[in-house]
């Protein structure tokens, strides 16, 4: 297959950046995206110019490092997977792809595709702790947990944390990321003592970092790699009025 | 004082004022229409509506003032939100694909404020009654029933049988409707009000309801311009 590229570079943090466009000749379509990108960087290096950065870990679409907007699509539009999964048979020879990163305040980029998301750890930080009893390990089942339960808790402890959510909102919002965090939580019973202090420390958090306001699109959720539901979102709703009307969390000891 | 700041100062509060403000609009609209739909019963149904209404100060200057302040929180939490938003995002992507995010839920900016400026017309057409605005060259003020009442019937039937008037007003109730087809569904979900177990529900009503708007108001401008109420404008 042979592609055209439009890949946005930019040097450093400062550089205004902008689209340069590069010819992907020779690919297998069994190669995943990322490995299309190696074999373009090869190329690039081997002519002496400056490989494309791009985040990647695992390659195997559970770590939420890779991260980039193909076509418009956060992570390319092949539901449920990540870009490290999504393979170059869905294109077509001649096709010209457009390659972006993350566009988000509360992302800025680094350089060409990579952005800095550690506005997610500090999301995270605020969150706290879970009380846990020290000592031997528990008994098994101990604490009784419904099944639908545990399996929702599962289902929004999913998010690898990837930042899609955030790139595919045309308002760059967070919430579906930290509706999986709060819920994920929130529906165990280790997560509920602290339940109604981390809702609003995590919203405040999210707000802080400059991320924009859910307005129920549902872009989110179709571009998740781990498919986490928009209820999550109205779960988080749901948590922080009743956390906001309780208003305990004021009189809880501070961290 | 703590929930007073977060509901004004969280993302999470400003969509919970949105949410509230706009359900109860949503509840105006519906009650309004029911209101206006008592014109196919007839000038007596709807003129004794009408006085019913303009006769009872301690019930209509309440709900004005409560809706002017409804309409303001709705729309400062919109224009915040929609600032937030756009500043959340300074570089635009050179290719952005929405994907699943419907038309209706990408211009509830847009369609709610030409609505807005739709209901300042409307106010001064029907409410205050400014004659310069009603293109007719009557004054609807002056227009009295037998019982010496407000002729309501009349100033509809007069107001719609201007084909402009009726056109503007058909554009602001097809984006009404495409408005809250997006709004009612999203006003539960910014609640929290949403399960799995009914989300489909909520999802129809929201269909439904929005449908249910655009019919019964349009009717309205339609019939009296295909001839209905034709007897009232001779008067």
């Amino acid at each position: 297959m042979n592609l055209t590229l439009k890949v946005w570079r930019q040097k450093n943090p400062n550089d205004a950046g902008g689209i340069v466009t590069y010819d992907a000749n020779d690919i297998i379509p069994d190669m995943s995206f990322l490995e299309m990108l190696d074999v373009v960087n090869e190329d690039l290096i081997s002519r002496g110019e400056e490989p494309i950065a791009f985040d990647s870990d695992c390659r195997e679409g559970i770590c939420g490092t890779c991260s980039m907007v193909i076509d418009g699509i956060a992570h390319g539009g092949q539901r449920g997977t990540t870009v490290c999964q999504l393979h170059m048979r869905h294109f077509n020879d001649g096709d010209t792809i457009t390659i972006e990163p993350w566009r988000a305040k509360a992302f800025p980029v680094i350089k060409d595709l990579v952005t800095d998301r550690s506005a997610f750890d500090r999301i995270i930080e605020s969150g706290g702790f879970v009380s846990v009893n020290t000592g031997g390990t528990p008994d098994g089942n101990t604490l009784p947990i419904p099944k639908v339960d545990a399996d929702e808790a599962m289902d929004a402890a999913a998010c690898i944390g990837c930042g899609a959510c955030v790139a595919a909102c045309k308002n760059a919002s967070a919430m579906l990321f930290v509706s999986a965090k709060v819920s994920h939580l929130a529906l165990l019973p280790q997560g509920k003592p602290e339940a109604e202090r981390r809702v609003l420390k995590m919203v405040k958090a999210m707000d802080e970092a400059g991320f924009g306001n859910c307005t129920v699109t549902g872009s989110c959720e179709a571009v998740c790699p781990k498919e986490i539901s928009l209820d999550f979102i109205a779960k988080l709703n749901r948590e922080f009025g009743k956390a906001i009307l309780k208003n305990r969390a004021e009189r809880q000891v501070a961290d | 004082m703590n929930i007073i700041t977060n509901l004004f100062s969280s993302s999470v509060g400003k969509k919970y004022i949105m949410a509230v403000t706009g359900f109860s609009l949503f509840g105006f609209v519906i009650a309004h229409l029911i209101g206006n739909l008592q014109i196919f019963l007839g000038p007596e149904a709807i003129n004794r509506y009408g006085h019913f209404l303009q006769s009872n100060m301690e019930i209509i200057w309440p709900a004005r003032i409560g809706l002017l302040v409804i309409i303001a929180l709705h729309i400062w939490a919109a224009i915040k939100i929609s600032a937030e938003n756009k500043a959340a995002r300074p570089v635009a992507y050179a290719e952005y694909n929405p994907t699943v995010a419907s038309y209706a839920s990408r211009t509830m900016l847009m369609s709610g404020l030409i609505v807005f400026f739709f209901i300042l017309y409307h106010l001064l057409h029907f409410t205050v009654q400014v004659d310069q605005v009603n293109l007719t060259g009557k004054s609807f003020v002056n227009l009295h029933d037998a019982e010496g009442r407000h002729d309501v019937f009349a100033m509809m039937v007069l107001g719609f049988s201007k084909p402009i008037v009726s056109l503007f007003y058909i554009i602001a109730i097809s984006l009404l409707s495409l408005h809250l087809s997006h709004g009612v569904r999203s006003m539960f979900q910014s609640l929290g009000w949403k399960k799995k177990s009914y989300a489909n529900v909520l999802h129809c009503f929201a269909t439904g309801v929005s449908i249910f708007i655009f019919v019964g108001y349009v009717s309205i401008p339609i019939a009296i311009l295909l001839g209905f109420g034709k007897e009232a404008l001779s008067k």
